[in-house]
């Protein structure tokens, strides 16, 4: 493939793909984002080819490997155009009837169909199934369709069309101006105006500027920028060399973490192609304007994904933030201004200049524009990332999309902006997210972290693993970040097993205060957030853990004991085989009991207990009663 | 170069650009406490003890003055309440790391410790709570001024740190060779240069 140098030549290559590729032709797409590679989705596909050779099918129907589809709950995931047929959690085993049946025969294959929990219904399309039914999936739907290999997927869809208009039509000044009539926010956690930073590094003095990807996504069960860079990199490139074009860029950089290799690799060959076909390099599209980019592997910090600390790692230096008195979009990469935005929000670019900045507002809330992609995990039936637009509320990504609470149990609470996010209880579900109403009830958008949690989870104990999380990946330079956190901790520590004190409460009240006020970096200023959330939401369970040495979640381990029911127990013996210490004695007829003190509360018993009896609970906050020696088992009535 | 007037704690003062917070309370003899600073150094803002309140377009902020440049019309509190709070807790968390003399001094402005005479010829620093206690002394407050005036003026770069967060700590980079100049040893502010470097170093 030569260069492309012109944009009829771009459409021109586009129809081209097109008529090869016939629309009715079946083809089986399987999910290759790191979710279902995990649920080995490789040997699906490989079960696939084997059996399309077999069937003598291997030229009538195509397989392709895509990015992530979202609902990594169900994985691996097939879906067969042209019909859109969706199997789930499908299996090597599965192959040969998926060929015989939908392939040869137009059959569906029912037991691998999304069933609906609450009506039992059997669903066949992808996009009806309720997780999609409710998203709006404009940056990450096109990941389904795409093999993230191959450029000529995405230039099929209509990719660097955006480009091709910008580059031809459009001064830079003026994509300048629609992106910040489109009030595009930053998707890395901050929400500040890109087209403000874009402005700010155009007009900075200082040449050359540089532009940057932020790939450096590490919250906690987030994944929605590794899933985007793995499975529709030129999405991102293309709204980067947009960028660069605006801002008068000519060198870029993308920073991924080596911990994602996939993301690695895939944005390697997308750099690679797109230079190949001439739409980056040198003289882009035959517009004359060049722009290069370089991917940087980062070496696995949290806190590196903090601007300053970024352009610190890029340099060579180690990952460490630096005040930020002037910004690093008048002084950053090398003293040189630098404009850094995140995987997201790189990737609206080219919808914003596709469909113009009217057609973007019209998506979101008022100061909120377009939709943003969560990575929804915890205890929610439906894991997975879901895209929707701002506004939408947590009520209904939790219970439309993510189909509520599983083991029926109740919602508790929700975390949202990862580890230095916080915690919206129950009582607040109807609040719709966007980056002024999370703001307001002292959580944050973050980069899109939202964890559910169920009645089962101690809030102070997840205030305790978040600042934990925080205390080991602080950078530890300034004083009230790694000073605070660490006390934090110990007094989190001593809360959660029963060591806490009067006055304890007031001490991290005052802890928090100063390490938001004082730190250097926004990870320090952020840092107090689970702690002050939980603080302000659920302030009892403290008080329970300080005052009573309980814990009502019946979490944390020093204030819990097992406790076998001699009501309920039906001495089966299930838990005395399964006890790793032997704390459980009893025999055949007689109640089983707990040596409290052999016990070390790692709930195997609790586990094995069958279902019908339930005979085993975690007590917290009281005396455990006593059972008559040698009890006999009362029958189950 | 450009003059630029700023109020500092109710005094005007006229700067140049591309001075510090810092250099300009200097200038009129207004005197901010530090610890990580150093005038042969880069402004590191790690200690934070510098930090004074701005007023900006009716905004106030916290910001470290050893790293903030001056700007026109702004006004810096250098001893509001605010401001010392922050200074007296950045000193309470580090007093128990390194209980020396410069760190005592400072923390008795703040009424944290004080100098109790024992004898005639006797006297010594008295904390008067550890309200937030460490394991043990490290004598280190991570100030960093030991490994960077080895990278910055002797261009030795043989101390750095090493771990993250509440695990950092100061270390000998493996392979390097001192030369023994001991500017790390007299620059240290936790008032004992940990004494396995200088056993270690065979300075």
């Amino acid at each position: 493939m030569g260069k492309i140098k012109s944009a009829s030549e771009l459409s021109k290559l586009r129809q081209k793909i097109l008529s090869k590729r016939d629309p009715k032709k079946p083809c089986i797409t399987i999910c290759s984002g790191t979710g279902c590679h995990a649920y080995a989705s490789e040997k699906v596909s490989n079960a696939f080819q084997e059996e399309l050779k077999k069937q003598k099918l291997e030229k009538a129907v195509d397989i392709k490997r895509t990015g992530c589809h979202g609902f990594c709950e169900k994985g691996p995931i097939v879906v067969i155009y042209p019909k859109e047929i969706c199997y789930l959690q499908v299996k090597p085993e599965d192959v040969t009837d998926i060929v015989s049946q939908t392939i040869k025969e137009g059959k569906i294959v029912g037991r691998l169909l999304y069933t609906d929990p609450h009506t039992n219904e059997k669903i066949v399309h992808e996009s009806e199934i309720p997780f999609y039914k409710h998203q709006k999936r404009l940056i990450f739907g096109n990941n389904r369709k795409i093999d993230p290999k191959n450029i000529e997927d995405y230039i099929a869809l209509g990719g660097y069309k955006a480009l091709a208009k910008v580059l031809f039509e459009l001064t830079p000044k003026q994509v300048l101006e629609e992106v910040k009539k489109a009030s595009l926010r930053g998707r890395g956690g901050g929400g500040f105006p890109a087209g403000r930073k874009w402005e700010t590094t155009r007009n900075a003095n200082g040449e050359p500027k540089y532009v940057i990807v932020n790939c450096d996504e590490g919250d906690p069960g987030a994944y929605m920028d590794r899933s985007l860079m793995e499975g529709n990199p030129h999405s991102i490139l293309e709204g980067f060399i947009i960028g660069a074009y605006a801002i008068g860029s000519h060198e870029g950089f993308i920073y991924v973490r080596q911990e994602y290799p996939l993301a690695v690799e895939n944005t390697e060959i997308a750099i690679h192609q797109a230079e190949e076909y001439g739409l980056l390099g040198e003289d882009i599209i035959g517009s004359g304007f060049g722009f290069n980019v370089k991917i940087h592997r980062g070496a696995g910090a949290f806190v590196s994904g903090e601007s300053s600390a970024l352009v610190s790692a890029i340099e060579g230096k180690v990952g460490e933030p630096k005040p930020k008195y002037i910004h690093t979009a008048v002084k950053g990469l090398w003293g040189k201004p630098t404009c850094l935005n995140n995987v997201e929000t790189w990737a609206n670019v080219p919808f914003i200049i596709d469909n113009g900045a009217e057609w973007f507002k019209s998506l979101g809330t008022s100061n909120s524009k377009g939709t943003k992609i969560f990575s929804l995990v915890g205890k929610v039936n439906n894991t997975g990332l879901v895209e929707v637009p701002m506004g939408m509320s947590l009520r209904e990504i939790i219970y439309d999309i993510g189909g509520g609470i599983p083991n029926g149990k109740k919602l508790k609470a929700v975390q949202t902006g990862g580890p230095s996010g916080g915690v919206i209880p129950k009582s607040l579900i109807d609040t719709p997210v966007d980056f002024d109403e999370l703001a307001k009830l002292d959580s944050m958008m973050g980069s899109g972290g939202m964890i559910v949690m169920d009645t089962d989870t101690c809030m102070v104990d997840i205030a305790r693993y978040f600042v934990k999380f925080l205390s080991e990946e602080s950078c530890g330079k300034c004083v009230p970040c790694r000073e605070g956190l660490r006390h934090m901790l110990r007094l989190l520590n001593n809360i959660t097993s029963g060591k806490g004190n009067a006055g304890d409460i007031e001490r991290l009240e005052e802890l928090s205060e100063f390490t938001r006020d004082a730190s250097l970096c926004a990870l320090g200023t952020t840092a107090p957030n689970p702690v002050l959330s939980t603080l302000k939401y659920f302030r009892n369970e403290y008080e329970a853990h300080i005052n009573e040495k309980r814990c009502p979640a019946s979490v944390c381990r020093e204030l819990i004991a097992y406790y076998i029911d001699p009501e309920k127990c039906q001495a089966c013996g299930i838990c005395t085989k399964n006890c790793p210490t032997g704390a459980i004695s009893g025999k055949k007829g007689i109640v089983h009991v707990i040596d409290q003190k052999k016990c070390i509360k790692c709930g195997a018993c609790i586990d094995v207990c069958p279902e019908r009896f339930g005979a085993i609970e975690k007590i917290s906050g009281e005396s455990i009663p006593l059972v008559p020696k040698s009890m006999k088992v009362k029958s189950i009535r | 170069m450009e003059r630029i007037t700023l109020e500092i704690d109710g005094k005007k003062v006229k700067a140049e650009e591309g001075m510090t917070l810092l250099q300009a309370a200097e200038s009129i003899g207004v005197e901010i406490p530090t610890l990580c600073h150093h005038e042969d150094l880069e402004p590191y803002g790690a200690c934070r003890l510098c930090t004074v309140e701005i007023i900006k377009s009716e905004r106030t902020r916290l910001v470290a003055a050893c790293c903030y440049p001056v700007e026109n019309g702004l006004i810096v509190k250098t001893d509001s309440e605010r401001v010392n709070k922050i200074r007296k807790m950045i000193l309470e968390l580090l007093l128990p790391l390194a209980p020396t003399g410069p760190l005592m001094t400072l923390a008795t402005k703040y009424g944290l410790c004080e100098y109790v005479k024992k004898s005639e010829e006797e006297s010594e620093w008295k904390v008067k709570e550890f309200r937030f206690p460490a394991e043990e002394p490290t004598y280190c407050t991570l100030c960093g001024l030991c490994v960077r005036y080895c990278a910055e003026v002797t261009k030795e770069n043989v101390i750095g740190f090493i771990g993250r967060g509440i695990d950092r700590q100061v270390a000998l980079v493996p392979g390097k060779c001192c030369i023994s100049c001991r500017e790390c040893e007299s620059i240290c502010e936790g008032g004992k240069f940990m004494d396995k470097f200088v056993s270690l170093l065979e300075l």
